[in-house]
């Protein structure tokens, strides 16, 4: 033992002396019993108040950064937008958010506790991150009702599987889900015959009944009528507050309708944040009209 | 899990059931001179074409409702017969050529213990659990690893094609100990009982209540919410795995099924042809399963039951009536199945029946 480390030691001693004496005047050294949350495994805690944290992201593809040091927080009920020109990263954010692609450096949290690099695509939808493709990703053979059974949030275990029957319960969530995405008339018709339109809803009804805490929604309304994307539009502000959205999307006067002028939308460029803010902002900001428009 | 079938489902299989039992009856019960009569060819025939319809419905299960195309099923279904074939030769006693207790080939090879994996060989029950068990094994243990490095498409059916090819490589050495590429033959009986017409006929008949049996449970399973992440496993698997379903867990519970399908036609198979050899083994075999499948028709459980005795019946005619010509033919069918057939007979029908209406 050497000297300045028993000097140290006979510092912090005198240290927690006086501190215990003035401590020890007050009841339980001036702390109250505090209500302690237990944190359960598997379950996403959001009582910071931030529903996804992404840190750092670097994705590289045979050299090319795909996402170049990606940081990037939602809070928990915000409905955020991202845009960005091609290329930009969006599409494999998502990829690494639903556990598709594993980032070569950086970290992602659902809530506070939840690592989502060490998941698999499966655990990340069960703790509730549901995704919506570009493409809308629908089983065509089987009938609209049938796949919003699939996606309904239930025990996903094979056993459970095989002796499946649908509680009334779960038939009325079906059924509420139909209303509001316009399937209703078309429940026992197959999915492939759907219009590419309806088959964007269905998409978001089985993302809906999968009852997420976080949407990914990958250019949803790509394909719509305007009507239907106003529509669409409405349905996400129905959601913001009891879910976490985040929308890619190209179409500005869809982004417009969601953002309603007061709420932050993100620019993505080359894999990095661009810029954040409004998108009145962000659509006068410099680089961003640069990136856009091209020099 | 339920069937679905109904009342009109379900007397369609109480039907068939009858069917099944009655028809090889016919050859025992029916004078040979009768029209009714069913000849010993026609009973070795149809028991033979039912365990094929087994496998095709096995090879259904994993391709037409999973999409995972698997050309190693002859594996399966030759080691349920070798299982099978393993009790038959030490039920042949000394009644062999060398008139020992050990199977002749053992004789001949000069071997004087039984190896370690013909322990079980004397017990029926013992061997008809390894019939199961070890393709059931093999496939839980393969499919484990390729699934889990997702391992898809082509590249499956390959590596399942070069298992098979490997095994076959193993089963033609003696020093395997199932008699080389002589295999197994010359079976005399079961339980005791002598394997003469009767037996053959009881035997096709099981094999038709085994077949309706596998029917309705293959029913079951492809209605239940179970059979439908099958489809969409098929269909759109990101798709499945971004809704919370673990694809691996699925895929190897189908697939260990089917394996074992195809075991027990193997089994039920070897003591009607009295013969199993590698060549069950060989890559031709396994493709040929799939081909049933897709001649009668992929996804639907009746298709390729309709395809295994659609093509073997051909087979079987053609080879007697133009001997030279049946490869030809086979040719033709596959791609005239292919062009204009893509969902095979059973899709051929549909459009008939949805022409008509």
């Amino acid at each position: 033992m050497t000297p300045d480390l028993m000097e140290e030691g006979a510092r912090r001693r005198e240290a927690y002396a006086s501190r215990s004496a003035e401590t020890r005047s007050t009841e339980s050294g001036g702390r109250s019993a505090g209500y302690g949350r237990i944190a359960k495994l598997g379950e996403p805690d959001f009582t910071q108040g931030v529903a996804l944290y992404l840190d750092d992201i670097t994705v590289s593809f045979d050299g090319f950064r795909a996402l170049n040091a990606l940081s990037l927080t939602v809070d928990v009920g915000e409905l955020r937008c991202i845009i960005g020109p091609n290329g930009a990263g969006k599409t494999t954010m998502m990829d690494c958010i639903t556990g598709k692609t594993r980032p070569d450096a950086g970290s992602a949290f659902f809530g506070s506790t939840i690592d989502l690099l060490r998941l698999k695509e499966a655990e990340i939808a069960q703790i509730g991150i549901g995704r919506k493709f570009q493409k809308p990703t629908v089983y065509e053979p089987l009938s609209v009702f049938e796949n919003l059974e699939l996606a309904l949030k239930a025990d996903r275990r094979v056993r459970a599987a095989l002796f499946h029957r649908l509680s009334g319960e779960q038939q009325d969530r079906i059924d509420e889900v139909l209303n509001l995405i316009h399937l209703k008339d078309e429940a026992q018709r197959e999915a492939g015959l759907l219009s590419h339109g309806q088959k964007q809803w269905l998409e978001i009804g089985m993302l809906l009944v999968q009852d997420p805490k976080l949407l990914l929604l990958d250019e949803p309304v790509a394909g719509m009528t305007d009507e239907e994307t106003e529509r669409t539009a409405e349905l996400f502000l129905s959601l913001e507050g009891r879910h976490s959205l985040v929308v890619v999307e190209h179409d500005m006067h869809f982004v417009d309708q969601l953002t309603q002028g007061r709420k932050k939308v993100t620019v993505l460029h080359e894999g990095g944040v661009l810029a954040e803010g409004l998108l009145s902002d962000v659509q006068n900001n410099e680089r961003v009209v640069e990136v856009y428009l091209g020099r | 899990m339920r069937t679905q079938l109904g009342v009109r489902g379900w007397t369609g299989v109480l039907v068939a059931l009858v069917v099944a039992v009655l028809v090889p009856v016919l050859n025992l019960a029916v004078a040979p001179g009768s029209a009714l009569h069913l000849s010993d060819f026609y009973v070795s025939l149809v028991g033979k074409i039912l365990c094929y319809a087994i496998c095709a419905l096995a090879i259904d299960l994993i391709w037409g409702y999973t999409g995972i195309l698997s050309l190693g099923h002859g594996l399966f279904f030759a080691l349920g017969g070798y299982g099978m074939g393993m009790y038959l030769m030490r039920q042949i006693g000394r009644d062999g050529q060398y008139k020992s207790d050990m199977p002749d080939f053992m004789v001949f090879l000069n071997w004087k213990d039984f190896p370690w994996h013909w322990a079980w060989s004397d017990s029926f029950a013992a061997q008809m659990l390894l019939v199961v068990a070890v393709p059931g094994l093999l496939a839980l243990v393969f499919g484990w690893f390729a699934f889990r490095s997702r391992i898809k498409g082509v590249y499956f059916s390959i590596i399942t094609q070069a298992l098979t090819f490997a095994a076959m490589l193993l089963f033609f050495r003696n020093e395997t100990g199932f008699g080389g590429n002589n295999g197994f033959t010359d079976f005399k009986r079961i339980l005791g009982i002598p394997i003469d017409q009767a037996m053959r006929v009881f035997l096709c008949a099981l094999s038709g209540v085994v077949l309706i049996g596998f029917f309705v449970m293959s029913r079951a399973i492809v209605h239940s919410k179970y059979g439908r992440v099958l489809q969409a496993i098929r269909d759109a698997e990101s798709r499945v795995m971004f809704t919370g379903y673990d694809p691996v867990a699925y895929k190897l519970s189908i697939w260990t099924l089917s394996a074992v399908m195809c075991a027990v036609a193997g089994a039920l198979y070897v003591p009607q042809v009295g013969i199993i050899n590698p060549s069950e083994m060989s890559p031709a075999a396994g493709i040929e399963m799939a081909i049933w499948a897709a001649v009668g028709g992929r996804g639907t459980l009746i298709g390729p039951i309709i395809g295994a005795f659609f093509v073997n019946g051909a087979k079987s005619w053609f080879t007697v009536a133009f001997p030279e010509f049946w490869l030809y033919f086979l040719g033709a069918l596959f791609i005239a199945v292919t062009l204009f057939l893509p969902n095979g007979i059973i899709g051929l029908l549909r459009r008939k029946r949805e022409a008509r209406k």
